[in-house]
């Protein structure tokens, strides 16, 4: 018995053509997995089943029957529930109303009932061990809790099927197994799970069938235990994939950054305690952890953009403690940061223009009297352009209208092009597909060939562990350990991620 | 000059509170929703005209404080067309209905009543409450005594406003769509309706606090009626970090100082022009001293694509 | 692909026509006929050379508050205070004008050019200033300004410089050396009562200006960046807080410099309530100029003919006034501003 059939869906949207002609069959009671690149489709064909946007061809099957599913409204009233990427919660709200919000008991006079939907949603809790307090706020939960609560919502609308979009993306690897173990129980209990992800691993452990997408089309659909890595990462590429870079032996010379003893407090919390290493010349120094451990303050840190309370940066000997973040970048410090629309790149600037973000004010870019050197723009765009295959290399074109692998591939060839001797990159390939990805790991991997010293922080645990020379894990602000590229093991460091030494 | 310190200063900084009260709840409820009215001043003053007009038309002040939250509504309604049907950017639309209420009124007043800048006294003004026995207090009858109705409906809607905020699905949906519009759709409520209902809330009172300055307070509409007091309740609303209780404070605050600018002039030595200026220094130093401590709603002044 | 460069010139028209079709409907109600009010302003801003005079005459001070609020958004900042920047410009300029009598014109002029734009800039550098270091809100602060400013020129001119023996609220006359030419003392053949004056050469350079500062230097550059995202500034060393205090400072300079235009080039004095409100109609010229000093000027030019024509409403029809034109540029911020609507009707011709 199937518990979706989804036929024939095709979805356009303006010039790109996300889903065609996608054929996908779920059956009851077990978890199934749909795989591909960013913009294979995956996440649009879901959001057409739970009623986000419109098919514009094609239908849709529930326990074998026609549905016509309008909005997330009628998905819901058909039992399905989806958990987004981006969590849809409110953080300055309780579990309970978050929970309760489009459905809410109330009483005859119109007040609401939140003694008894915070009974309710206690029972269902317990019921599947998901440990939810229902009085606390969102804002106060770690990130794998408010997922459970994205989980529970579905639950408390009657959910039987439950899509999941990259639900491990945000998880400590601790975290996973006990998310693997509350799906499992789900199913136990007779509930059907769709997750989507790009994590293979994650695939052939707790799949039962597999789905693989590649440019909004079906290339595949088998049952998990027919499956290995190997197979699945052609399928979704559509090509050979070397799973190890290539990488170089680069004896690490001198020490080029070194900070003792960083102690930093944001709004009354404290960020960073005390932490001290060393980075030489022609090493990648790693820096794993669950996101807000510590990472984006340490970055930001190093490149001015936050004061430090106590501690001392140096680099190449000198002191650069809370300098700002132009005299910073004066030094050649290169920082590619972690949200690059947020801080990488002006969307309505050109590629040009954004080329020399952070340089614009000096030569060859400006002249001495304050005029932009529009010739030597254009030319240092043109080439740069060309140099890091962005696509299309076009110096007039706005930055916002390209891809996000493009327009990091362009960050990386502004901060890149200035000859750095510290590179600072943050989650340098999130969010863009595997051809952006391999180009930029061995760009990355070309520098540290250069003695360019490289601190790279990533959530990606494999990320690090192919490209460090040592990895610092942190946790809650502090080094919680430190491994080399030789004793490198997922599991210790995914222990030392959660505070586990 | 202590001698205007005293009871009677409360009590007219109470009434000169009123219209902030009702234009910074008006405010809140939009705000809370996700839309930035900052249309407010405009609203009160395209109901104070209205008011005016009406009440004297019909020599009743009731209809004129119905027609002022009618037509309160009906503006706020073209701010929420502009805002939320169209995602104009809401400081630009509410700037818009800002400029539509110097002229409008100037244009409409001069075809009734050939003068841009007033319009007739009305007959009858809103009606004065004496609470019996507590008027006859000496203390507390001055304090408490005597106001117009609308001082006291604007003081219950301040409890009445945190309620319905709170307690009801109504309130919670609305804080939803001003926290996370997309959380509130696939939770399938309607955003656009929530944040329609709140902004025609915000012009209905906003109205409301503009026909108070023209038919309760006063007894005509006259020109620059507002004097700024919808920008006003703004900073009260953002020194009540967008809660009722809060709210009431911050309108309390300048009203009083609105009824000591008024009563200091002439007491003291210092001409009447830089005594004026007291209430627009202070909000600024309160605006000042406020900022970034409050949890603005998170969606606030973001128009929302909803998907159908 | 050619309509959506059009698009840049077609949407603001459509915004007018549009606010023309809502305004004849509200000068339908109040029973007078909006053909007959229409006509009226074309025949009495563009059919003759004194009506064109007229009209440039009162696009000049739009020029300088379009500037200026259009500087202002291309910072994300939104100035709502050209009105009282103007007149604190123009009392400042006014009062050093008075000072200075006796210095030659080639002193007192510069000078006073200064002070119209420095003491502009002082009052939208405040709520600047506010915002950067205590995140102000500078629409609310910008509003408290006028109040204050207005408060501040009228004790002034009540007061300390209100010309002695006249009932008029101005104060003395600025000399002559404080004076710039009008345009009839340049060219013959322009009627001696024309007001325009060489005000408006300085308003086109003062376009000039903003778009070599925004466009071609490291400045401008800076500016419009953090106008897009502080947050990316902020990556790329641009100081926001430095940023935002520059643009308020400069806006306010151009709503200042409306000082030159009305005080030295046509009035000779401060003279109270003189603005009738530009301050405002420059949000209305720099939206539909969509914050481009050329588009600017264009839509200066529309408004100054909407005001050139507003004086002849009182005159001809008993139920008009010249507030029509707040009313008419009312109308077409808020058709601007929702653009999306237009953009809607026009995809269907784009498709068709």
């Amino acid at each position: 018995m199937f518990a979706v059939r989804l036929k024939q869906i095709t979805k356009r949207f303006a010039q790109t053509l996300a889903n065609d002609a996608v054929d996908i069959n779920i059956r009851q009671e077990t978890i199934h997995a749909i795989i591909g690149e960013n913009g294979a489709g995956k996440t649009t064909i879901m959001e057409i089943l739970y009623g986000f946007y419109q098919a514009d061809a094609g239908e849709i099957e529930l326990f074998g029957e026609k549905k016509e599913i309008a909005n997330p409204q009628d998905a819901i009233d058909n039992g399905i529930g989806m958990v987004h990427q981006h969590f849809m919660l409110i953080p300055p709200m309780t579990v309970t109303e978050n929970i309760i919000l489009g459905l809410e008991p109330i009483s005859r006079s119109g007040i609401l009932q939140l003694v008894q939907a915070e009974e309710r949603i206690r029972t269902l809790s317990d019921e599947y061990g998901l440990e939810i307090d229902p009085q606390a706020k969102v804002e106060d939960l770690s990130v794998g809790l408010q997922q459970r609560v994205e989980i529970l919502k579905a639950l408390y609308r009657d959910a039987e099927i439950l899509i999941l979009d990259e639900p491990t993306a945000v998880l400590t690897p601790l975290e996973v197994k006990e998310f693997f173990q509350i799906l499992r129980r789900l199913k136990s209990q007779g509930k059907t799970i769709v997750i989507i992800t790009h994590k293979l691993e994650e695939v052939l452990e707790i799949s039962d069938d597999v789905t693989v997408m590649r440019n909004g089309k079906k290339v595949g659909e088998l049952p998990t235990k027919d499956a290995s890595a190997n197979i699945l990462a052609n399928m979704m590429v559509g090509r050979e994939v070397l799973f190890s870079l290539s990488k170089n032996d680069v004896t690490p010379g001198n020490t080029t950054l070194k900070v003792e003893n960083l102690s930093v407090t944001v709004n009354d919390k404290p960020r960073l305690k005390n932490v001290s290493f060393e980075l030489k010349e022609g090493e990648i120094l790693g820096i794993a952890g669950v996101e807000g451990n510590g990472q984006t303050e340490l970055v930001e840190i190093l490149t001015g953009l936050l004061k430090l309370d106590t501690g001392t940066v140096w680099y190449l000997g000198e002191d650069i403690t809370n300098l700002s973040a132009r005299k910073i970048r004066e030094k050649r410090i290169a920082h590619i940061p972690a949200d690059r629309k947020a801080h990488g790149f002006l969307s309505t600037y050109t590629n040009a223009e954004n080329q020399i973000l952070g340089f614009h004010y000096r030569e060859p870019f400006c002249r001495p009297n304050g005029f932009l050197n529009f010739p030597n723009i254009r030319e240092n765009a043109k080439n740069l352009l060309k140099k890091f295959d962005v696509r299309p290399p076009l110096p007039d074109l706005q930055t916002g209208t390209l891809s996000g692998g493009n327009q990091q591939k362009l960050i990386v060839a502004r901060e890149f092009s200035r000859h750095p001797r510290l590179l600072i990159i943050a989650q340098p390939t999130r969010g863009i597909d595997i051809g952006a990805i391999e180009f930029i790991h061995q760009q990355i991997l070309d520098l540290r060939t250069e003695k360019v010293a490289v601190l790279l922080i990533s959530a990606e645990l494999e990320e690090i562990r192919s490209l460090s020379d040592r990895t610092l894990v942190m946790f809650e602000g502090e080094i919680a350990g430190e491994v080399s590229a030789a004793t490198f093991d997922m599991e210790k460091v995914g222990m030392m991620m959660t505070g586990h030494r | 000059m202590w001698e205007i310190l005293d009871l009677e200063l409360i009590a007219s900084g109470l009434r000169l509170s009123t219209p902030l009260i009702l234009a910074a709840l008006g405010g809140m409820f939009s705000e809370r929703a996700g839309v930035v009215n900052i249309a407010l001043d405009g609203i009160m003053i395209f109901g104070a005209f209205t008011g005016a007009v009406v009440a004297y038309e019909t020599a009743n002040p009731w209809y004129g404080l119905l027609a002022a939250m009618a037509l309160g509504g009906l503006v706020a309604h073209i701010h929420g067309i502009a805002s939320i049907r169209y995602q104009a950017d809401q400081v630009v639309s509410g700037t818009a209905i800002n400029l539509l209420a110097i002229g409008v009124p100037a244009v409409l007043s001069n075809a009734l009543y050939n003068s841009t800048t007033v319009t007739p006294n009305i007959q009858l003004m809103l009606p004065i409450i004496h609470i019996p026995i507590i008027s006859s207090i000496p203390i507390l009858g001055t304090l408490l005594g005597k106001y117009s109705i609308l001082v006291f409906f604007a003081f219950a809607m301040v409890p009445l406003s945190w309620f319905v905020i709170q307690k009801t699905s109504f309130g919670l949906r609305l804080r939803a769509v001003g926290e996370n519009p997309e959380a509130a759709e696939t939770a399938g409520i309607n955003v656009y309706l929530m944040r329609y209902y709140a902004v025609w809330i915000s012009g209905l009172l906003a109205g409301l606090g503009g026909a108070f300055l023209s038919i309760a307070h006063g007894s005509s509409y006259v020109n620059n009626i507002s004097a700024g007091r919808g920008f006003i309740a703004l900073a009260a609303l953002i020194f009540g970090r967008y809660t009722p209780k809060l709210t009431l404070v911050g309108c309390m605050i300048f009203g009083i100082a609105d009824a000591f600018q008024i009563r200091v002039q002439g007491v003291i030595p210092i001409p009447v022009q830089f005594i004026q200026m007291f209430p627009y220094v202070l909000t600024m130093i309160v605006l000042a001293g406020l900022m970034g401590r409050a949890h603005v709603p998170a969606a606030d002044g973001i128009p929302y694509a909803q998907a159908k | 692909m050619v309509l959506k460069k059009l698009e840049v010139l077609i949407l603001p028209l459509v915004s007018v026509f549009a606010a023309g079709l809502v305004g004849a409907i509200l000068i339908f109600a109040v029973g007078e006929n909006p053909l007959a009010v229409y006509w009226i302003f074309f025949k009495s801003s563009i059919f003759s050379i004194n009506g064109i005079g007229y009209t440039l005459f009162y696009a000049t001070p739009l020029i300088f508050t379009g500037l200026s609020v259009a500087f202002g958004f291309r910072c994300g900042l939104f100035n709502i205070g050209a009105e009282g920047q103007l007149y604190i410009a123009a009392m400042a300029v006014a009062i050093t004008g008075i000072w200075m009598d006796g210095w030659s014109a080639w002193v007192v002029i510069p000078v006073c050019f200064v002070v119209s734009f420095v003491g502009g800039g002082i009052w939208g550098g405040i709520p600047g200033l506010l915002k950067a270091k205590f995140g102000g809100h500078e629409v609310i602060n910008t509003i408290m300004m006028n109040m204050i400013a207005f408060a501040l020129v009228n004790y002034l001119v009540v007061g300390p410089f209100h010309r002695k023996g006249t009932q008029i609220l101005e104060t003395e006359f600025i000399p002559e050396a404080a004076r710039i030419p009008r345009i009839h003392e340049l060219i013959p053949f322009i009627p001696k009562t024309l007001p325009l004056n060489m005000g408006f050469a300085i308003a086109l350079l003062a376009c000039l200006a903003t778009y070599l500062i925004l466009w071609k230097t490291r400045w401008g550059y800076e500016i419009r960046a953090v106008g897009i995202s502080n947050s990316v500034s902020t990556y790329a060393g641009i100081s926001v807080n430095k940023n935002m205090v520059l643009a308020m400072f400069i806006a306010g300079g151009f709503a200042g410099m409306v000082a030159i235009s009305e005080v030295m080039g046509y009035r000779y004095t401060f003279h109270d309530s003189f603005s009738g409100g530009v301050g405002f109609i420059g949000i209305a010229v720099a939206l539909l100029g969509r914050n481009h000093p050329v588009g600017v000027i264009l839509a200066a030019l529309l408004f100054g003919a909407l005001i050139r024509g507003s004086l002849f409403l009182d005159l001809n029809f008993d139920n008009l006034s010249k507030d029509l034109v707040m009313v008419l540029q009312g109308i077409i911020v808020l058709f601007v501003a929702t653009d999306k609507l237009f953009k809607k009707i026009l995809s269907v011709f784009r498709i068709g």
